[in-house]
């Protein structure tokens, strides 16, 4: 009886607060000056019905794998597939879930190898259960060994090369790149590509990527501790931003450029804050990746021959060709 | 100052006359020894020594600004160890701290924005998120008799997976849109994350915050009876119970306070990064908990400060960045910073014990 008051109470407190909350309407920004723009969608194809699984090695809540998931998914709906999506960033729970879609007899499988060796047996096993496996995103060095049948992504290594070739033409003597992932493979190897790359001195700051106050803090002590230097490289867009604060917090002149891309680092180009980004193109990475397994299923075609990777990056995206990416950055889908 | 004590002439001062006259049971002990054996003395003391330490070894910590970026990364933590030590002290601890931080700042943030509302409605709407899941944990704490190990445990997990499904439910993406063109934006960020010139210096508004909240915090610890009730659930529930003290409003309030501490951090979070990524905060809980343990807080509950925790914090925050200061092997980042804190804790043992012997 006394609880049923209470929650009277509190659902008219609740209603009150909804109401009085009517009043309060913000007049700039929000969902209300956001445009309905639909993302891509080119019709639907009339083959049969087709399940395939795509496995990554993502962590939960990460920007990047969303643009790959969102990929997939416009390739799957336009394709007729049914796309089952998974991740883990544990390698061995990773081949579990490999094993997985074997044991669901799917008709394809789209896996990322951050860790090729884990992956070994399970690829394996797939192909000998006749089904097609198409690697992307990381492996780049052993998809062929592994057994898949094509490879959609960015050599990291190649493209930390292209990334120091860049500044070097900058002008940039002394760089620094900034890892939110201390020991991860794809990360520590474009490091090491802008090292091979780049003529002037490249440092490494590790920073702690799940929390945002801490990664701003450590590049700020960063930049005071050396003052020479001009370059700062960092390789997820949400770092970039944050990077942005630790540029003025520690009254840097340094200079910014990034890898990876979302539509808030769009902005940040356009602006001017952020000198260029290196975009491998997450996107048309699990687009390709499903569409390939279609055409293989359908046409039996494979790109690259299954002798040669098909690169999505790295792509430029600096202040002269920002603005033909932003619409698409805006849907979420660049 | 304190050579002065030391270089003064012996040969003055008479010898000693002995002891006066005891039973031998209770040995009279010096101020010194006395006031090393309260529980923030050893935490001060070890933080003293890791910021010798980096003076020493760093020469950028010298300057005024880096200081301040020290004492923000410090007080990052901080805001959120001060309610976690006097829950600890209470007798119970919170794994789902971290991403509650999280939770939170995704609530103001989304919304805010999908309702195109002041961001001041985002904001009371995630401090009533933020104390509904500290009262949560509490109630369960106190009705299952779990352990609030297990308890928050099952929240931990729960809030990661919410944090990123309705996230990506009502974003369509796993991170929140920019609400920095909206109304309301500049004064939330002047509470939550601006800063001050101070003599030259960029001050950080948290660090204020930070030390304000544990004023206050030690305040109730030592003048008010609620602060008695903490350390009475956490040293002996039973007979707290027995003797009168609010046994379950105690503890449902210090989780509720956690979430306080949550709200608090995770609108800094928003306010100063404009959008939050849904899949942050995992492993802060293990970092605030240190910082309270270091601090001087119990793991088992009955004993511990408010003002240990804050030079806890401060050890944390200067670890991590003076070893980037002093441009160290970035390699072994997390080893040095494991060793500087072990050490760190050993020392503040070392303290509490000689000064505790006899």
């Amino acid at each position: 009886m006394h609880r049923n008051h209470r929650a009277a109470v509190l659902t008219a407190t609740v209603l009150a607060g909804t109401l009085l909350a009517a009043g309060c309407s913000s007049s700039s920004g929000g969902k209300k000056s956001e445009e309905g723009n639909a993302a891509a969608s080119a019709g639907k194809a009339t083959t049969p019905r087709m399940t395939v699984a795509m496995v990554t090695h993502a962590s939960p809540g990460d920007t990047f794998w969303d643009l790959v998931r969102k990929g997939a998914q416009a390739a799957a709906a336009k394709d007729n597939v049914k796309l089952v999506y998974s991740s883990d960033p544990n390698a061995g729970n990773q081949a579990n879930l490999v094993q997985n879609a074997i044991d669901q007899k799917v008709d394809g499988i789209a896996l990322t190898a951050a860790k090729p060796s884990a992956m070994k047996d399970v690829v394996a096993k797939a192909t000998a259960a006749g089904i097609p496996v198409v690697g992307f995103n990381s492996g780049v060095g052993d998809w062929k060994q592994l057994g898949m049948l094509e490879y959609f992504g960015q050599d990291e290594n190649i493209a930390g090369q292209a990334f120091g070739q860049r500044l070097n033409q900058l002008g940039a003597k002394h760089a620094l790149c900034v890892i939110q992932e201390q020991g991860q493979v794809a990360l520590e190897a474009r490091c090491a590509g802008l090292k091979k790359g780049f003529s002037g001195q490249t440092d490494i700051l590790y920073v702690n990527g799940t929390d945002m106050p801490s990664v701003k803090a450590t590049i700020t002590a960063k930049l005071k501790q050396d003052s020479s230097i001009d370059q700062l490289v960092t390789l997820g867009a949400p770092i970039a931003l944050t990077a942005v604060q630790s540029l003025s917090d520690a009254g840097s002149k340094a200079k910014l450029a990034t890898f990876d891309l979302n539509k808030d680092l769009v902005k940040a180009v356009q602006d001017g804050k952020v000198e260029f980004a290196v975009d491998q193109q997450p996107y048309l990475q699990g687009y390709l990746a499903v569409d390939a397994i279609w055409l293989y299923r359908t046409n039996g075609n494979f790109s690259g021959g299954s002798t040669a990777p098909v690169l999505t990056g790295p792509a430029f995206i600096d202040k002269t060709n920002v603005d033909t990416v932003a619409k698409f950055a805006a849907n979420g889908t660049r | 100052m304190s050579m002065a004590q030391h270089a003064e002439p012996a040969v003055n001062t008479p010898p000693a006359p002995g002891p006066e006259e005891t039973d031998g049971r209770t040995v009279q002990r010096t101020l010194t020894l006395r006031a090393l054996a309260r529980p923030d003395v050893g935490v001060f003391l070890g933080a003293a020594a890791v910021y010798v330490f980096f003076l020493i070894a760093a020469p950028p910590v010298r300057d005024a600004g880096s200081m301040a970026n020290i004492l923000y990364q410090s007080s990052t933590l901080g805001i959120m160890t001060v309610p976690v030590a006097l829950l600890m002290i209470g007798g119970e601890f919170d794994l789902s701290a971290g991403v509650a931080v999280i939770t939170s700042a995704l609530t103001a943030s989304m919304l805010s924005y999908q309702l195109t509302m002041n961001v001041w409605v985002g904001v009371i709407a995630a401090l009533i998120v933020s104390l509904g899941i500290g009262f949560l944990n509490g109630w369960l704490v106190v009705r299952t008799g779990l352990p609030s190990f297990l308890v928050t445990l099952g929240s931990f997990l729960i809030l990661q997976g919410v944090n990123l499904a309705v996230t990506k439910l009502v974003t369509g993406n796993v991170a929140t849109n920019d609400i920095s063109d909206m109304d309301g934006f500049s004064s939330a960020k002047r509470v939550f994350a601006s800063s001050f010139d101070i003599g030259g210096v960029q001050v950080k508004i948290t660090i204020f915050w930070w030390l304000l909240f544990a004023a206050i915090a030690t305040w109730v610890l030592l003048r008010t009876r609620y602060g008695n009730w903490i350390f009475a659930v956490g040293g002996n529930k039973d007979s707290s119970r027995a003797v009168g003290v609010p046994v379950a409003f105690t503890k449902i309030s210090l989780f509720m306070l956690v979430g306080v501490g949550a709200w608090f951090v995770g609108m800094h979070q928003l306010f100063s990064f404009n959008t939050v990524q849904s899949g942050e905060g995992i492993g802060q809980e293990l970092i605030y908990i240190s910082a309270a343990v270091i601090g001087g807080c119990l793991l088992t509950g009955g004993a511990g400060s408010a003002i240990g925790p804050v030079f806890g914090a401060f050890m944390f925050g200067m670890v991590q960045q003076g070893i980037v200061y002093a441009n160290w092997n970035p390699d072994w980042f997390k080893a040095f910073l494991g060793v500087m804190l072990l050490g760190a804790v050993l020392i503040n043992q070392w303290v509490q014990r000689t000064a505790t012997r006899r």
